[in-house]
């Protein structure tokens, strides 16, 4: 898993980075940091654990069939509508949603329909707002953010559908 | 360590980097973990009854392995999102990023979102804090949408194994006026339902 490594790498790269320029700051500007950082690291643990260790439940129980048999490439906007639901809908991390997409791709789903799929499941998958989104971000953000974000699937989809790619 | 920074020799031109993160909420148990925890409970109980015990332990120790994968991630994100609250100055930053800072504003959160690394555990409190010290809800939108959409660290890790070369940079060719027009899609409706600015 290199690419995991280089992102770790970068991750705590950065952290000294924004680390040493607050030290530079001055001690208590750094402690200050630290702390709330830490603070907020173990207010989120137990979300974050019962979110990752309850989603693969949650996924063993959604059959992947029914997501993937609406998205075919005969299926229009209708297909669009389902795949940006469906994407709305898919619970789990970024292994579930994308391999629903590659399963759907293959079973012969239309490129505009996954393509609106995986750009809906990345925008609002439900589980990734209450699991991520709203505890870190002011609850009234969040929903003005998915909400605004509505459109976007099926833009995706016309782009798509317009210039015949992928 | 003094709680007090006015005892230390602070830079003068940032006394706004003492004071208590504005916005800063710590919520207890809410109600969309009840919600996540019921949801759980529920699913947990419908493998139990199809697969067993065996079943129910197989995914636990996945997910398990998964959660102790990612928790390291998860402090550096949130020690990163409050080291830039505290040493981001929030004029410049409301300047740059806030409701009057136009396309230029934008492209520039959208821009940040591309090239910020890791993942939900980095993007969700680095846009907290940014929200916090002046950014508006147009910037930011422009910033989490981007980092959803054509940041590489999902990209990389996930969508290029799984979907294929092809899929994956025809969707963030296509994605790329994404983020912006979000952004200000989220403005013109910001300043329609709250024309007098955000309620608190």
């Amino acid at each position: 898993m290199s690419a995991a490594l280089v992102i770790d790498i970068m991750l705590w790269g950065s952290v000294a980075a924004v680390g040493f320029i607050a030290f530079r700051r001055g001690p208590t500007v750094l402690t200050t940091s630290l702390r709330e950082g830490t603070m907020d690291f173990i207010n989120i643990v137990p979300r974050i654990a019962l979110g990752v260790i309850g989603s693969g439940y949650i996924a063993a129980i959604i059959p992947q069939e029914i997501i993937t048999g609406w998205l075919g490439s005969d299926s229009g906007w209708l297909g669009v509508l389902t795949a940006t639901i469906a994407g709305a809908a898919t619970p789990g991390g970024p292994v579930i949603g994308f391999s629903i997409g590659a399963v759907a791709l293959k079973a012969g789903g239309g490129p505009p329909q996954v393509i609106a799929y995986v750009i809906a499941w990345a925008l609002f998958a439900f589980q990734r707002l209450l699991l991520w989104e709203i505890p870190f971000m002011p609850a009234r953000f969040v929903w003005f953010r998915a909400a605004v974000s509505l459109p976007f699937p099926f833009l995706a989809a016309a782009i798509a559908m317009a210039i015949g790619k992928p | 360590m003094s709680e007090l920074p006015l005892k230390d020799p602070a830079p003068a031109d940032d006394a706004a980097d003492a004071e208590p993160r504005p916005g800063h909420i710590r919520k207890p148990i809410g109600w969309s973990m009840i919600v996540i925890g019921a949801l759980v409970a529920v699913s947990a109980t419908l493998v139990w009854r199809r697969d067993g015990i065996a079943g129910v332990t197989e995914i636990l120790t996945r997910d398990l392995a998964l959660f102790g994968g990612i928790l390291p991630r998860v402090l550096a994100g949130c020690l990163l999102g409050a080291f830039i609250a505290e040493i981001l100055p929030h004029e410049k930053v409301s300047r740059s990023l806030g409701p009057k800072s136009g396309l230029k504003g934008l492209l520039i959160g959208a821009a940040f979102g591309a090239i910020l690394p890791g993942g939900p555990f980095t993007a969700y409190p680095v846009a907290s804090a940014l929200l916090a010290v002046g950014a508006d809800f147009g910037a930011t939108i422009a910033m989490v949408v981007s980092w959803t959409l054509i940041g590489y660290g999902r990209a990389i890790a996930w969508e290029l194994p799984i979907m294929g070369t092809d899929f994956t940079l025809w969707r963030i060719v296509i994605s790329l006026p994404l983020p912006v027009l979000a952004g200000a899609l989220g403005r013109f409706v910001f300043v329609r339902i709250y024309p007098k600015g955000a309620p608190e």
